[in-house]
């Protein structure tokens, strides 16, 4: 290591990535040796002791070789590092913990069985993937029209009114209600309606449309001002009526980005477990009607198998965890879609 | 521009505008303008509805009998701790998470090569699309037991602060996961609305501090910290309004006690939030019992509500958010 | 009133059963003229094929048809053995239990949105007046005592499997005023257990439960003073501990860590150690037969109606072999019903639940202790009257 003269140049004096990885080294080594005597202690915690044993080592020894100033920004940029790290590592444990618990029951009888006669172990979950698809499905049908709809009147005409200011003031407290409250808001109208105690999927689809519409709203008002004024100028030059420009022009030339963030706006949704739970409730098996009875959902029957296990509490567990790797994937799967398709789709000069 | 030209007289051949000979292109333009607006409408009702819903379906609650509520002589007794819980612990989420979010955003903008900062911005949009209700499994069976040790610890050694003051509840399920757990619900919130503004810094600041010859550190301190500062604490409010309204994870990890205000957050008493409430109450909690769950819900909803609009207010003000 | 979704989707599906049952000579008096209503209702239910052929089982005839009840979620569990094993029996019935407590499951019986309730208390005074109006004929409805579970103490000490308790002692626990395993109140009806030098952390519903209730009316009844809260639904404040969800979230806590105590069903404790309860001079341990032994010891709640069998338990009992902390939850059942079917349904299912094979069923699915035959012989006559107004 060179020594440090006080006065010397900061060029002069700088740490090699070699000497860096050294100092990361020794204080993982540190950590060891201080962690293995203490009870109960794992892997992480060595590492993050060892993190920070290595940014204190490091400030103090970047401070005597190249002085205060780039000291500080050598620690700056291992805290930055190590809480992406940090930040990362719940994701890691979060995927590895469901998948490694979630496959002990990933077989045929679960998908395609229910839980119909079904008391401690086996039974499936085909009536709680049906159940998510129609009730997702429905609030999705509700949505997106509502959505782009909206999305048109705030760009194409309201601009400038004080209706639309006042719509899109709305849209933006749409998006901040807590998804219990739109159950809530569900149970309250389908009870004045119906009788106290109706549940249904269809009720439940309407608590999640009203967690839908302003995101769609907001994504597709985002896309349509992305499309080039000039575009809309020639279609009216052209004769073509405004409301033909929108749909026959405007809302084409949008259309990947649309589809991406109403992709997106459905992976946000089909893993909401609240909502479901006041105004759908579960059910053991099949029910195909939106409209009458209780409906299974994959979320809130991985927050029943925990709640309510019953007798065979491992059994329960572990149709849990598996349900809760399904419906991991369907909304990685969601996402990944998503992201294709804006890879794909997104016309060139729009970014 | 204007809307009102007549369609010239080559496209009326189609189809479409053989239509258009029974409806005149004005009143077309008309009924789509008006079908539009009425979506727009449909905003405003729906909100309306759930106003409506809630204060209707809670008014009852103002004459509960002092019996039927747990631990609540009234619907204010019974409101106020639930409403202590869920501010108390979406701050101490919000002061977990926004450091590091700030980091996160630095880090995707400032620090990592722009193709990895790309793939990472994906990463942290998949923390924000986990369902609620797995956080929650991960949190009881993995998260609490793993941070018991450190509760231990912190209790052991700064157990004279009331915030750490033990006995630390074994397994875990205490204020300080619940909180843990939203935080890491609410980091991709506020990193994605602090990357944007990050990445709004004017270049000319970044380029003259560096020209200055200012460490990396002193550019992020002098030109861009200052710059997002209001966009940070927009999407920190953003992280506050959900994690206000969080439920299923909350309700999953906490140990709830009705009725209890208290700040010690490794203990085994812990005041429950508005959300987790109702969704563990629910479907025990018949008619009239019921309406104070919806006044609970209104007063959520009213949180939420002026959070979020703070929020925008700041962030608008800096990104347009 | 408005007619339901749920409850017209009902009648659709009971009222053509009833039009299967009557082309088998069997006797539909009402619902004709409401045929062609239910005809395009039944739309809405995908529960609809009839048996035309009558199967002959071990119950008789077999039946058809959708039974709705809702109540209590302490029978869940057991509610889950129940079904599933009539529905084996009756391929073509489709039973739903909504779970959504003691309190609503009675409401929504009361309100006639559910056929049946579960309720781990019986019809008080009002509600047996409600129920006069709400059920045919001027019966109104009986309680069922069909589900009895002895509710276990069960704690998380290393190498202890049982410690012997008496009322006092669990109260004072659960009050927290018992800090410390090694206090002379535990070790002084364990002599032979070395405990250990540990932080009790009791454990407890946080939710509105009837498991709390029966508990804390044990307290109350066997405790004395040691236990100052009375009879409660919900956790108090002052009484501190560590509160969790439902019956599964107190066994979780337990077992998730050392030194922890809590109240639960006992079928759902697993390896957890339990107590051994003192009940006059003996500790009893939980088990099925020690519970249902219960009611032989308590007295039948007065001025009921007729075939109503309330029970008042009495859980400061001397006798021997009786494990005093258990809970029973009630079926609410109309004596006389609208219609042939709901008829059918009600009387099919509930001589399935009190059955030998029933009270199997709920014993393996719930653990819970099949109610004595001396009973059971009282309630079948009760449950075979059930009929038609008129």
């Amino acid at each position: 290591m060179q020594k440090s003269t006080p006065g010397a140049s900061l060029e002069t004096n700088k740490l090699s990535p070699l000497q860096l990885g050294g100092i990361v080294a020794v204080a993982l080594l540190i950590a060891i040796a201080v962690s293995l005597p203490v009870p109960g202690t794992n892997v992480t915690m060595v590492v993050l002791l060892a993190g920070v044993i290595a940014v204190v080592a490091t400030y103090v020894i970047s401070r005597r070789v190249e002085g205060r100033r780039h000291a500080q920004d050598r620690i700056v940029t291992g805290l930055v590092t190590a809480s992406f790290v940090v930040a990362t590592l719940p994701l890691i444990s979060l995927i590895y913990t469901t998948v490694s618990r979630g496959t002990n029951r990933l077989d045929m009888e679960f998908l395609t069985g229910t839980m119909r006669n079904v008391v401690g172990e086996g039974g499936g979950v085909s009536q709680a993937i049906l159940g998510t698809l129609i009730i997702t499905g429905i609030a999705t049908v509700i949505s997106v029209p509502i959505g782009i709809l909206v999305a048109i009147y705030l760009v194409e005409y309201g601009r400038g009114q004080s209706l639309a200011k006042g719509i899109s003031w709305l849209v933006d407290v749409m998006t901040g209600i807590p998804s219990i409250v739109t159950g809530l808001f569900a149970v309250g109208l389908f009870t004045a309606i119906f009788d106290p105690g109706y549940r249904s999927g269809f009720a439940g689809s309407i608590a999640l449309s009203v967690l839908m519409i302003p995101v769609v709203v907001r994504t597709v008002e985002e896309m349509l001002r992305l499309v080039p004024m000039k575009l809309r100028e020639a279609s009216y030059g052209l004769g073509v009526p405004r409301w033909r420009t929108i749909l026959k022009i405007v809302l084409p030339t949008a259309l990947p980005g649309i589809v991406t963030g109403v992709i997106l706006a459905i992976a946000r949704v089909v893993g909401e477990t609240a909502p479901l739970l006041l105004a759908t409730g579960l059910s053991d098996e099949v029910n195909l009607n939106p409209f009458d009875g209780r409906m299974a959902s994959l979320p809130l029957f991985i927050y029943n198998s925990y709640i309510t296990p019953g007798v065979t509490v491992q059994a329960s567990y572990d149709r849990g965890w598996s349900a809760a790797l399904l419906l991991l994937i369907l909304v990685g799967v969601l996402f990944g879609l998503a992201r294709l398709l804006s890879a794909a789709l997104t016309p060139k000069g729009l970014k | 521009m204007t809307t009102t030209q007549t369609p010239p007289s080559d496209t009326t051949s189609t189809d479409d505008d053989f239509m258009a000979g029974e409806l005149p292109t004005r009143r077309q333009d008309k009924l789509f303008e008006g079908i539009t607006t009425g979506a727009g409408i449909l905003i405003l009702l729906t909100l309306a509805g759930v106003a409506f819903f809630l204060v209707q379906k809670s008014l009852p609650s103002l004459e509960l009998p002092a019996e039927s509520l747990p631990n609540a002589e009234d619907i204010g007794g019974y409101t106020w701790p639930l409403l202590f819980g869920t501010v108390y612990s979406a701050i101490i989420a919000l002061l977990l998470a926004t450091p590091l979010a700030i980091a996160i955003a630095l880090f995707m903008t400032h620090y990592a090569p722009s193709k990895l900062a790309k793939t990472l911005g994906y990463v942290v949009d998949l923390l924000a699309a986990v369902p609620s209700v797995v956080y929650g499994l991960w949190g009881i069976f993995v998260l609490a037991p793993f941070f018991v040790p450190v509760y231990d610890f912190l209790a052991d050694t700064l157990g004279w602060i009331p915030l750490f003051a033990p006995v630390v509840t074994p397994s875990g399920r205490n204020m300080a996961s619940a909180a843990l757990v939203i935080a890491v619900m609410i980091l991709p919130i506020i990193a994605s609305v602090s990357k944007e503004v990050f990445l709004q810094t004017p270049r000319l600041h970044e380029e003259a501090a560096m020209a200055l010859g200012a460490t990396r550190w002193e550019v992020i301190k002098t030109a861009v910290l200052p710059h997002g500062r209001s966009g940070v604490i927009g999407g920190a409010m953003l992280g506050l309004g959900r994690a206000l309204g969080e439920t299923m994870a909350i309700a999953l990890v906490l140990s709830p006690t009705p009725g209890l205000i208290g700040f010690a957050v490794f203990t085994a008493q812990n005041p429950s939030t508005i959300a987790a409430n109702i969704a563990l109450s629910f479907p025990n909690f018949g008619g009239q019992e019921r309406s104070a769950l919806f006044a609970t819900g209104l007063v959520l909803f009213v949180a939420t509500f002026v959070v979020n609009y703070i929020a925008r207010r700041i962030a608008g003000e800096s990104t347009g958010y | 009133m408005r007619m339901s979704m749920r409850s017209r989707a009902l009648t659709a599906i009971t009222l053509s059963s009833a039009l299967v049952l009557a082309g088998c000579g069997g006797d539909s008096s009402d619902g004709d003229t409401e045929t062609d209503a239910a005809a395009e209702d039944s739309s809405a239910s995908e529960e609809m094929t009839g048996s035309e052929e009558m199967t002959g089982s071990e119950d008789g005839l077999s039946v058809s048809g959708t039974l709705n009840g809702a109540g209590a979620s302490s029978q869940a569990a057991a509610m889950q053995g129940w079904i599933a094993g009539f529905q084996e029996g009756n391929p073509d019935v489709t039973v739903n239990y909504d779970p959504v407590g003691s309190g609503g499951g009675r409401e929504t019986f009361l309100s006639g949105g559910a056929t049946f309730a579960g309720s781990d208390a019986y019809l008080d005074a009002d509600e047996l007046a409600a129920s006069e109006d709400r059920c045919a004929g001027d019966g109104g409805a009986v309680d069922l005592p069909h589900y009895l579970s002895p509710v276990a103490v069960a704690f998380n000490l290393p190498d202890i499997t049982t410690l012997n308790m008496d009322a006092a002692t669990i109260a004072g626990i659960f009050a927290g005023d018992i800090a410390n395993w090694n206090d002379d109140a535990i070790a002084s009806t364990n002599p032979d257990v070395e405990l250990p030098d540990l932080a009790i952390n009791p454990v407890h519903r946080s939710d509105d439960s009837g498991t709390t209730e029966n508990f804390t009316d044990y307290l109350t009844q066997a405790a004395g003073d040691a236990w100052g809260y009375d009879v409660i639904e919900t956790w108090p404040t002052e009484a501190g501990g560590e509160g969790a969800q439902g019956t599964s979230g107190v066994v979780q806590a337990v077992a998730a860590g050392e030194g922890s105590i809590g109240y639960a069903d006992a079928s759902q404790v697993g390896d957890l150690g339990t107590v051994a309860v003192q009940v006059g001079e003996e500790f009893v341990e939980y088990s099925p037969e020690a519970a249902a032994k219960i009611l032989e010891v308590s007295e039948q709640a007065t001025d009921r109606p007729e075939g109503d069998f309330a029970f008042d338990l009495t859980r400061d009992t001397e006798e021997a072999g009786v494990y005093p902390i258990v809970l029973v939850s009630y079926h609410i059942v109309c004596k006389q019903y609208e219609s042939q079917e709901e008829v059918d349904l009600v009387k099919a299912f509930m001589e399935y639940v009190q059955s030998e094979e029933g009270q199997q069923a709920s014993a393996e699915s719930a653990g819970s202790a099949p109610i004595s035959q001396n009973l059971r012989d009282q309630m079948t006559p009760v449950v075979e009257s059930i009929a038609t107004a008129g």
